[in-house]
């Protein structure tokens, strides 16, 4: 058992825990991640290592309530714990001093961002960060990231808050004004990281995601999470969850990704006439 | 007895195939007292048991039968549990055809004794009547991490345990047993089985930390170095699945066994939506493999639901590694078998769906280092079969997690773990056995392992200064 010392609502449906797990505190590194199962009959699911301090014991993650399993975490309060927590998974960011990055984050991914972020600015890198939401009410982490980065731009799909556009219409500005960029970390919704990826693939700049397949096991058994890179099947698990974004296949990634929208839709109808005090069963 | 009742098995009750079809429960129901001691009574009791020979963990059959037949079911199972830990399992996955049983003399003439059948009986009455646990040995004060929790780890932690040791076992999945529980599914090896078998090995004193992946939340010098240990046994496993790396091999609808099978036994994902996890079936299934992972997955199939499902495997009947039994119990159930038939590509919809099978038609040609008829592709052969399923159950391999961060580890060119006859590794104190040494094999040849390594992880810690 996990126990949770620390919750709080970042925006609407966004959430974040620290959990108590000294081992895996002392462990993670940028770019890492947890697989969680909040109780017996819940799913296994990967969440980014978002911070973790080894001198308190713990982790923090951020995540966005979209389906049961998410939302059976939000539920649970300060002293709950999580039934099982494993990590740290995946290979870490090869963090080096590449010169100027840009870091981008769009939406929950932020917060995957945001430690990658802050390693590259201790790295001695200049980091020019870009995050964007639909919405402002939506954005994280700003004052964070904020206080990590060089420069800092913000973007809305709707215009609320920042430029008007997505992330990836901000990088191309930035390049159009000729800032000048030696590597491009991205992370947030597979069409975002795609576009992102578009963009730098017509400058020729090493752009890395981070991809967020459908996991199980989290250590190269099932095979759930594997991706095409470069014509080769990767496991995003143990070989990611990092890749050179102009090698990966997105399309079939984002095909794989809704493999079970149909059961996560009944499942997420069942727990909300549950939660609304239906039956149990 | 007549003597046709000798040479004759006492058949094992089981569900009829069409309602075990519709559900997930045990198929074989196993034998009454009655029954098991009718078929204890046909041993032979040979004074040279060749049946000895061919067991692994060498128990002794004859004793424990003899027992048996005396109605002294407590002294019975003692016995066995003398070399085996978990006797349950055993019953009902070994290969006994090819081993305890293939040597009985019996079996010359008909049907060997069911030596697997009646250490079933025996386990399962002492589960109902109380499990008895062995003495220890005083404590050692020597510490043994022992990595993974499969038939090799746990037969490795239960001796060592006896042996006086503290022993901790390392487990990456969130439930101790390893294929046990991932693997197997729950109509050929109940769960509440294995459970009761692992609660066993903790009564003994073992410790199992699940959550914990070696690699990654502590390496093996460090376990050596800062977490105490002085010794550690590697029993990892073949945990890779194998992929056949043709054309649309990751297209919606394709699973790799493992997952199939991690979805069906380790997330309950035939009890979706009680259970979270999902597991997706289609109408007509395929699947590629002539293993018992093969027969598994596709009884599973048909469990969930499938109108129809095919094993389609590249050699002909003869060469299926799955065990008869399982063939039998499949065939019984009504899969179709497609032999000599090879997946060259997959084609899928718009949605990424796999929709088509491209096979191709295949020959056997010379034996090859397995001693089977090698299968060769016959040009311009090529079929097309309907599928909306497909699982690729063609073999695991070993998982690299630990080669990778344990240098100085010495490593086949198949990613094996490389062991002297002592089961130890090239790094002093650091043993390895199981699947993880072999590459794919059974659950008794890995508990044979873990029994061997804790021999002599005992003696290396005894002589240790």
């Amino acid at each position: 058992m996990f126990k949770i010392v620390e919750k709080k609502e970042l925006a609407p449906k966004i959430k974040l825990v620290r959990i108590l797990a000294p081992e895996i505190a002392k462990k993670a590194r940028p770019g890492q991640f947890v697989i969680l199962r909040v109780d017996e009959k819940g799913e296994r699911f990967p969440l980014t290592l978002v911070d973790w301090s080894p001198h308190e014991g713990t982790i923090c993650l951020i995540f966005q309530e979209i389906g049961v399993s998410t939302i059976k975490l939000g539920l649970l309060n300060v002293g709950d714990s999580v039934l099982d927590l494993v990590g740290p998974l995946g290979r870490p960011s090869e963090i080096d001093r590449y010169g100027t990055v840009a870091v981008i984050g769009g939406g929950v991914g932020t917060a995957s961002v945001y430690p990658i972020a802050k390693a590259l600015k201790e790295a001695g890198n200049r980091v020019i960060s870009i995050i964007g939401a639909r919405s402002a009410n939506l954005l994280i982490l700003e004052d964070e990231m904020r206080q990590i980065s060089d420069e800092l731009f913000i973007s809305t799909d709707d215009g609320t808050k920042g430029y008007k556009g997505f992330v990836s219409d901000v990088l191309n500005m930035l390049i159009g004004k000729g800032y000048s960029f030696d590597a491009v970390w991205a992370v947030g919704p597979t069409v975002m990281m795609m576009a992102v990826a578009r963009v730098t693939k017509s400058y020729n700049i090493k752009t890395i995601v981070s991809l967020n397949p459908i996991m199980i096991d989290g250590t190269g058994m099932c095979g759930t999470c594997r991706v095409t890179v470069g014509g080769e099947t990767k496991f995003v698990c143990v070989d990611g969850p990092e890749f050179d974004a102009h090698q990966v296949d997105f399309d079939e990634l984002i095909k794989r990704q809704r493999m079970y929208l149909e059961e996560e839709r009944k499942a997420l109808e069942k727990f909300e006439k549950q939660l609304s005090g239906g039956n149990s069963n | 007895m007549s003597k046709q009742d000798r040479f004759k098995a006492v058949p094992m009750p089981k569900q009829p195939p069409e309602v075990r079809i519709r559900n997930f429960n045990e198929v074989a129901l196993g034998y009454t007292e009655e029954q098991a001691i009718r078929e204890a009574e046909r041993c032979l009791q040979c004074r040279e048991p060749q049946c000895v020979k061919g067991c692994p963990v060498g128990i002794d059959i004859p004793a424990f039968i003899k027992l048996l037949r005396e109605g002294k079911f407590r002294e019975a199972i003692r016995k066995i549990k003398e070399k085996n830990n978990l006797p349950a399992i055993c019953g009902r996955v070994c290969p006994q055809e090819t081993q305890c049983q293939m040597n009985c003399v019996l079996g010359k003439k008909g049907d060997p004794v069911s030596i697997g059948r009646l250490e079933r009986f025996l386990a399962d009455w002492e589960r109902e009547h109380g499990v008895e646990i062995p003495e220890k040995q005083p404590s050692t004060g020597k510490r043994v991490a022992v990595i993974g929790s499969g038939p090799a780890g746990l037969t490795a932690a239960a001796d060592l345990a006896r042996l006086g040791h503290e022993v901790v076992v390392f487990e990456a999945l969130h439930e101790p047993g390893g294929v046990l529980m991932y693997g197997i599914p729950e109509f050929r090896l109940p769960k509440h089985i294995v459970q009761a078998e692992i609660d066993y090995v903790k009564k003994l004193g073992v410790t199992i930390k699940t959550n914990a992946v070696i690699g990654k939340l502590f390496t093996i010098p460090e376990l050596l170095k800062d977490e105490g240990f002085d010794a550690v046994f590697i029993g990892t496993g073949a945990g890779l699945p194998r992929f056949l790396r043709v054309p649309g091999e990751n297209l919606c609808g394709i699973y790799s066994a493992n997952e199939f099978l991690i979805r069906i036994n380790l997330m309950k994902g035939y009890m979706f939506p009680k259970w979270d996890t999902p597991i997706k079936i289609g109408k007509k299934v395929a699947v590629i493999g002539g293993g018992n992972v093969a027969m598994d997955a596709s009884r599973c199939s048909l469990r969930l639901g499938a109108e129809e499902v095919h094993i389609v495997y590249r050699r002909s009947k003869a060469e299926m590694p799955a065990r008869r039994e399982e063939v039998e119990n499949a065939e019984e159930e009504g899969i179709k078998f497609d032999f000599l038939a090879n997946p060259v590509a997959f084609h899928g919809d718009e949605y990424g769906w796999v929709r088509k099978m491209e096979c191709i038609c295949m020959k056997l040609t010379e034996p090859d280092e397995s001693g089977r008829r090698r299968p060769v592709p016959i040009e311009g052969s090529n079929f097309f079969m309907d599928v909306d399923t497909v699982v690729i159950a063609i073999g695991q391999t070993p998982n690299p997690l630990i080669q990778q961060t344990t240098p100085g580890l010495a490593v086949s060119k198949r990613g094996t773990i490389i062991v002297d006859e002592n089961m130890q590794t090239s790094i002093e104190g650091v043993y390895a056995g199981g699947d993880i040494v072999t590459g794919a094999a059974t659950v008794i040849s890995a508990m044979g392992a873990g029994k061997k390594a804790a021999e002599n992880i005992h003696k290396y810690l005894m002589n240790k200064k």
